[in-house]
């Protein structure tokens, strides 16, 4: 959105607040306590981040005590993209195939809050310059909101990495940490999305056509495949609804705007007292925007977004099981080799090491992705506690606030005049 | 202007104890229902539908309050509350009725409390009846509310809008929002009238509250009427007038004020819509909130985790309740606030009537002005040329017109003197009612609140027992 003050040349009341929205820095004071308080060995953090026109770079820091780093502490800066990367890099080591790999952090999307400011651009003529300014500020607010939002995500994607013990370990993370160069990671350009496009295309194919092929004799996996699939389709569909409540929720708290602006104008219109009395309302009306614009935000940060990762988080999971029928498939394709092997009489002993080894990893993937699906259920459950209670005690703060509000401008206004 | 009417003579007897008794009132009301097929013998074959259950219920919360406040700032010892609209008859020539009840202790009135049964279009008659006899001499009369042809017709097609209130269905509740309206704006003109020093001891208006007679039916109200196109044509004459008739205002009181309500009205205008805005916007947070509610209930139904998925439930419900908050927000916006705002601009623009009417006796003084100068010259004209049966007629018509021109100038008087005092009062009344307005709508919002932080405070512990 801040290039986008600069592009929209016709905003005639961009000008002024130029040179602070070039650039927005987030400035962070200590590192958020996800990292479990255990282990210290590997801390990371997201130190500062800066959006620059299209891209946005995070200053990853790291504090560490592992031997397999060259310094203790090191900093680094990071787009998007390498993120991504890095995720990528997770999901095709076989090794992790029976983890639960954290989703890769959302792209940066200032989509919705640009075409905000045009629409905002576009009806100027209809506002005042007041309301102008107003709900400019508003979008800013909202902005800041989103920016340290993605900002907060692609933090917990690392630390989630970094308090892991087995990804921890990994080479890869190691480099995205300490390499001080970029990482090739070139901004996805066309062909590059058309790539991931098709990857996606062939995970949810291959979910499909394994799905219905392999046959699953475990019914442990059988039940958490129903679940997770059902589960998803119903946190996606709660996701989509709540994320409709809540920026109608934004667009209550923006109609405060007009109405406190009318009610303003409407006074310079009365004598004194009565002046005194409506400038007094319009005010009242301003303050109660506000407190309804931070319960929206509220319910998006607390209620939303716990449902929205939680919503990838059981993505990554069922492509855990889509690896799994992945290697189950290998696997029943290494007996029948072996089979054939047999009635052939030919190459017996190889096809008997392929199979033993198919079997031992199937057998291997199988125990971990257990283990990583109950740990997500938990996981889950504790989370989802948490923000409810957050969201419960959010919403009575406000509510609480707004009364108060509503009280105090009662008492002072039945005193007027 | 004599001032006799101004000041009709009150007894003293205090009737607004007994106005305050809200049981009593509700008691009055039930035998009244008993009784009411022998009131209106004729319309006892019809079938009778309540609107709607929520009704009575809407009114009590909505518009007793704001009788009551107003009651203790009357003048007038005159509450009149209207209650329990009722749809008589099926299909297009279906209407609706409203009970009408006057609680006094004026003196032109034979008792003190009485009720009648009144439809819409008797109101629209008493409007017009009060606004031939009155606008003419600038006297604001208060705006009775718009005829709806698509309202109406949709309530006269809905065969049984009880059955479909008590559905929750949504026309049923629309239906319901156009009656209590109508319901609250006529309750809002019948007591304007009676607050007026000179309308209230109207014949017709004593007519209407007191008559247990059905009136007689006022045809020229109809839109579709003769009469209705008739009275669109002279709308359409005047509103020409009115745009190529410019008056050079002699009286700078008028010039000012005039100026201030056209300012007033594009102050309001714009209020009203954002108004409006903000009632829609809530009614759709509340269907979001709905939707929202329902999809918690789904992921609830596919949690496995017990506790949880029975906080996901219980969040569900308590959405539901929030939904049902918002619907009530919405409709504290939408009817303190909204209707108010319209409210205003409906007064409004009965006072740029009496503007136009007042433009309208100038131009008549005026042009009787004009023609006194024109026989003026005739006589003078007979003069020089000596006819003496010519200078008589002129002489005559000269007596004729000046006459005319002392009547048309007081007229004029007259009409800006009357304005200006109905001004005087109406400025007076629009600020207490605006102020009162401001006052309930946050009154109405902070009780909204509270019962948004008991549902949380309730959901809580819900929250907390997930393990």
């Amino acid at each position: 959105m801040m290039d986008c003050v600069e592009e929209s040349n016709h905003d005639p009341l961009s000008a002024p607040s130029q040179p602070a929205s070039l650039e927005t820095k987030v400035e962070k004071k200590k590192p958020s306590e996800n990292v479990s308080l255990a282990d210290n060995s590997l801390l990371v953090d997201i130190s500062d981040a800066l959006s620059e026109k299209e891209k946005v770079k995070f200053t990853v820091h790291t504090k560490t005590t592992l031997p397999e780093f060259q310094k203790q502490e090191f900093v680094v800066v990071r787009q998007h993209e390498e993120f991504v990367w890095l995720h990528d890099r997770y999901e095709e080591n076989e090794q992790y195939a029976g983890y639960i790999i954290p989703p890769a952090p959302p792209r940066p999307d200032f989509d919705a809050s640009r075409e905000k400011l045009q629409r905002l651009g576009e009806g100027e003529g209809a506002l005042t310059r007041e309301e102008f300014l107003k709900m400019k500020e508003e979008l800013e607010d909202e902005y800041l909101a989103t920016f340290k939002k993605t900002v907060a995500m692609h933090e917990v994607f690392l630390q989630r990495l970094a308090a892991h013990p087995v990804f921890r370990n990994d080479s890869h993370l190691r480099v995205f940490l300490e390499y001080e160069q970029d990482l090739c990671a070139k901004p996805r350009g066309k062909m590059d999305l058309i790539g991931g496009l098709m990857r996606s295309m062939t995970t949810t194919t291959d979910e499909i056509y394994l799905g219905a092929t392999v046959r699953d004799v475990n019914d442990f996996f059988e039940q958490e495949t129903s679940f997770l699939q059902e589960y998803y389709s119903h946190l996606k569909d709660a996701v989509a609804k709540v994320d409709r409540m809540t920026s109608k929720h934004k667009e209550v708290a923006d109609a405060h705007i007009k109405l406190s602006s009318c009610i303003t104008q409407l006074a310079t219109r009365e004598q004194p007292p009565t002046e005194r009395f409506l400038t007094r309302a319009a005010d009242t009306f301003d303050k109660c925007r506000k407190i309804e614009g931070r319960m929206a935000s509220d319910q998006d940060l607390k209620l939303a977004d716990t449902l929205r990762y939680y919503m990838r988080d059981a993505h990554a999971a069922k492509a855990v099981l889509v690896r799994r029928l992945r290697c189950l498939a290998a696997y029943e394709a290494a007996n029948r080799n072996l089979e054939k092997a047999r009635a052939k009489n030919k190459d017996v002993h190889a096809a008997e090491q392929q199979q033993a080894e198919a079997c031992a990893r199937f057998e291997q993937l199988s125990a971990r992705a257990r283990e990583e699906l109950l740990d997500f259920r938990q996981r889950r459950v504790a989370a989802f506690r948490k923000s409810l209670i957050d969201l419960a005690e959010l919403e009575i703060k406000h509510a609480r606030a707004q009364q108060e509000l509503f009280r105090k401008s009662l008492q002072v206004l039945k005193e007027c005049q | 202007m004599s001032e006799g009417p101004d000041t009709p003579p009150f007894s003293t007897v205090d009737i607004n104890n007994d106005n305050r008794d809200e049981e009593d009132l509700f008691a009055s009301a039930v035998q009244e229902v008993s009784l009411d097929p022998e009131v209106n013998g004729a319309q006892e074959s019809l079938e009778k539908v309540t609107i709607s259950d929520a009704v009575p219920s809407i009114t009590t919360t909505l518009s007793s309050p704001i009788m009551e406040e107003i009651a203790t700032e009357r003048t007038n010892n005159i509450i009149i509350t209207i209650t329990e609209p009722q749809k008589i008859g099926e299909g297009m020539s279906s209407y609706v009725a409203y009970r009408v009840l006057t609680k006094t202790n004026m003196p032109i009135f034979s008792r003190h409390e009485f009720a009648v049964w009144r439809r819409f279009s008797d109101f629209l008659g008493l409007h017009e009846k009060l606004t031939e006899k009155y606008l003419r001499s600038g006297r604001i009369i208060p705006p009775a509310p718009e005829k709806s042809i698509v309202g109406t017709t949709k309530l006269k097609m809905t065969s049984t809008p009880s059955t479909e209130s008590a559905n929750g269905s949504n026309s049923g509740n629309v239906q319901s929002q156009f009656v209590e309206r109508r319901r609250a704006a006529l309750e809002r003109f019948l007591n304007r009238v009676g607050q007026h020093p000179v309308l209230c001891i109207d014949p017709d208006f004593r007519e209407f509250l007191e008559s247990d007679t059905e009136l007689p039916k006022a045809t020229s109200t109809s839109a579709l009427s003769g009469a209705g196109v008739l009275r669109l044509f002279n709308k359409v004459g005047e509103t020409v007038n009115k745009i190529t008739y410019r008056m050079d205002e002699s009286d700078p009181w008028f010039e000012e004020r005039s100026t201030r309500i056209e300012a007033l009205e594009t102050c309001l205008r714009r209020l009203a819509g954002a108004c409006e805005g903000l009632a829609h916007e809530r009614r759709e947070l509340a269907a979001r909130t709905h939707d929202a509610a329902r999809a918690c209930a789904a992921l609830s139904g596919a949690d496995p985790h017990a506790p949880l998925s029975r906080a996901l439930s219980h969040t569900a419900d308590l959405h539901e309740k929030i939904e049902q908050l918002r619907m009530e927000q919405s409709n504290t916006d939408f009817f303190v606030l909204t209707e108010h705002i319209k409210d205003y601009l409906g007064l409004i623009s009965a006072i740029k009537d009496v503007f136009h009417e007042r433009v309208k006796v100038f131009q008549n003084w005026q042009h009787a002005q004009m023609q006194l100068t024109k026989r003026r010259e005739n006589k003078a004209k007979a003069e020089l040329a000596n006819r003496p049966e010519k200078i008589e007629q002129a002489s005559n018509e000269i007596i004729d017109w000046e006459a005319k021109v002392e009547r048309g100038q007081q007229e004029f008087d007259t009409i800006s003197r009357v304005i200006k005092k109905e001004l005087e009062r109406w400025d007076e009344v629009r600020l207490t009612e605006l102020r009162a307005t401001i006052l309930r709508y946050l009154e109405e919002h902070m009780k909204h609140q509270a019962q948004s932080i008991r549902y949380w405070d309730a959901f809580l512990p819900e929250a907390r027992a997930i393990k």
